[in-house]
């Protein structure tokens, strides 16, 4: 099951600078009631996403578009569940998986291993589910034995392989990308390419975030451009030629 | 007041959050064995160090109060032990939500959970200074009594109103940044004005002062049980009262402000 509707989706982000913030200012607020008021007060508010309304069905691969401070990052948010709109509503049916960090709940000090349960327990899974992944998972980040090891002893490259071998071990009907995930050296890079194409194909829906035309264009079929925080427009494009 | 949907949302979070008991106990441990990785002791380091603070303040604490060691040091180390889990828990609680930012912003689990964690990982550290109660006991109090047993319900009730705690002070603490600062000090000073260091009793006639405090009840469900000290109903009667308040006004609040967290933290 795949299914995703907004609508009238409107995100605004209050802002708060280290004064407004303060109980002081809030308490004066209550307090003075007149000319102060205004100055503590007025609240700056972003609106990030204004009145989006949009439906994304299964088999959709839904490229979002716009400039930097667009809202692409802040619906892919929304999507994910961890922002609630202000107003309207958003309806996320299925399991979604969210690409947007993919190191989250990992520790530098816990060995390779731990950190598998780490990740797999914050990505919702059971430890039952996890024990079946950790060979296959050790087996692709090509980790061997510095598995037992702490996590700080790694390269750069060996905890991104861990990263994203974690990552995308486990399936979902949704998948939440900011920018094609890519890591590693060559070598790793291609076979990682294969295993999130695999994970991607596999998913009902994709949403993804780019800048990337030339990446959109191969992997969507549906583009939605935002502006400002509003949809300036929603274009099919022919669907992506199958891989290979 | 507020719409029933935000309420349902709010109690199906705390009902999934504590539920999702593997996530917030591997979650609560690591941050354990995170604060002691290449410790040889480990949490007993928090053992010995309660330990050597309960050693060294007893006997001169029960000269100044002119109290017989004997009855003073177990009444200390209870005290202080209990008082330790309450203290730390209202301090942790202005951070559940602040400190798990990078969660809340990327993936979506009940906020709750971050609670639970706090409460957790106390439960564990009091575990471990548990160990000081015991010693304490069995050295000085060597007759024990089935009502002794009373003490985990008392333990359970005060795990129990961390729950609440945590929710509504992360909440404020997650929106006002200065009150971490206040919670902070006000905690300092309900060590002093709570009885830990001394007993209500030696207020005299002016015991009422005491008794206003819920922090004095919530410490005696479970010091009063472990000491032989009978007749705590009233103190059950305030802690029941004010985990019933408490979660009430927690929901209220948390009902109406729950959406706004992952964008003040």
């Amino acid at each position: 099951m795949g299914y995703i509707r907004a609508r009238e989706v409107t995100v605004a982000f209050p802002i708060y600078g280290g004064s407004s913030r303060s109980l002081k200012k809030t308490f004066m607020r209550a307090a003075t009631g007149g000319v102060l008021a205004r100055d503590a007060g007025d609240r700056i508010v972003v609106k990030a996403l204004d009145g989006l309304s949009f439906e994304i069905k299964e088999g959709d691969r839904v490229g979002l578009v716009g400039h930097n401070g667009a809202g692409k990052t802040t619906l892919l948010r929304v999507l994910a569940g961890t922002y609630e709109p202000v107003s309207g509503e958003m309806m996320v049916l299925g399991r979604v998986a969210s690409m947007l960090s993919i190191t989250l709940g990992m520790e530098t000090e816990a060995t390779g291993l731990e950190n598998i349960y780490l990740r797999g327990i914050v990505l919702g899974l059971r430890r039952s589910e996890i024990d079946a992944l950790v060979p296959e998972i050790i087996d692709f980040a090509e980790l061997g034995d510095y598995i037992d090891m702490p996590m700080r002893t790694y390269s750069s490259g060996m905890a991104m392989r861990l990263a994203f071998a974690i990552s995308t071990s486990l399936s979902a009907d949704i998948i939440i990308m900011d920018e094609w995930l890519s890591v590693g050296d060559q070598s790793f890079s291609s076979r990682a390419q294969v295993r999130l194409r695999q994970m991607v194909d596999k998913a009902k829906i994709l949403v993804l975030a780019s800048h990337d035309p030339n990446l959109i264009r191969t992997n969507c079929n549906k583009v939605i451009h935002l502006d400002h925080g509003k949809i300036v427009n929603i274009e099919t494009i022919e669907p992506p030629a199958p891989p290979g | 007041m507020i719409p029933s949907r935000q309420l349902t949302l709010a109690v199906k979070d705390l009902k999934d959050g504590i539920a999702s008991r593997h996530i917030w106990s591997t979650l609560g441990w690591q941050e354990i064995k995170q604060r002691y990785r290449r410790s040889a002791l480990g949490p007993f380091w928090l053992t010995i160090s309660t330990g050597t603070l309960v050693a060294a303040m007893g006997p001169l604490y029960g000269r100044l109060f002119g109290q017989d060691t004997s009855s003073y040091l177990p009444f200390l180390a209870t005290g202080f032990v209990v008082w330790q889990l309450i203290a730390s828990m209202i301090n942790e609680s202005t951070q559940v939500f602040i400190g798990a930012e990078q969660f809340i912003k990327q993936i979506r689990l009940p906020l709750t959970v971050h609670v639970m964690r706090m409460v957790w990982r106390n439960a564990i550290v009091f575990a471990h200074n548990s160990v000081i109660v015991f010693l304490a006991l069995a050295f000085y109090l060597p007759q024990w009594e089935w009502s002794a047993l009373l003490a985990f319900p008392g333990l359970l009730a005060i795990l129990v109103n961390g729950i609440w705690a945590g929710i509504l002070l992360g909440l404020f603490c997650a929106r006002f940044r200065d009150i971490p600062q206040i919670v902070g000090s006000l905690v300092t000073v309900a060590f002093f004005l709570t009885p830990v260091l001394w007993k209500h009793e030696m207020l005299g006639r002016h015991q009422w002062a005491a008794q206003l405090n819920p922090l004095f009840h919530l410490l005696e469900v479970v010091r009063a049980p472990l000491l032989g000290t009978t007749s705590v109903a009233l103190s059950w009667v305030v802690v029941v009262g004010m985990t019933l308040v408490g979660f009430f006004v927690t929901l209220v609040v948390f009902a109406r402000f729950r959406g706004r967290i992952a964008y003040w933290v």
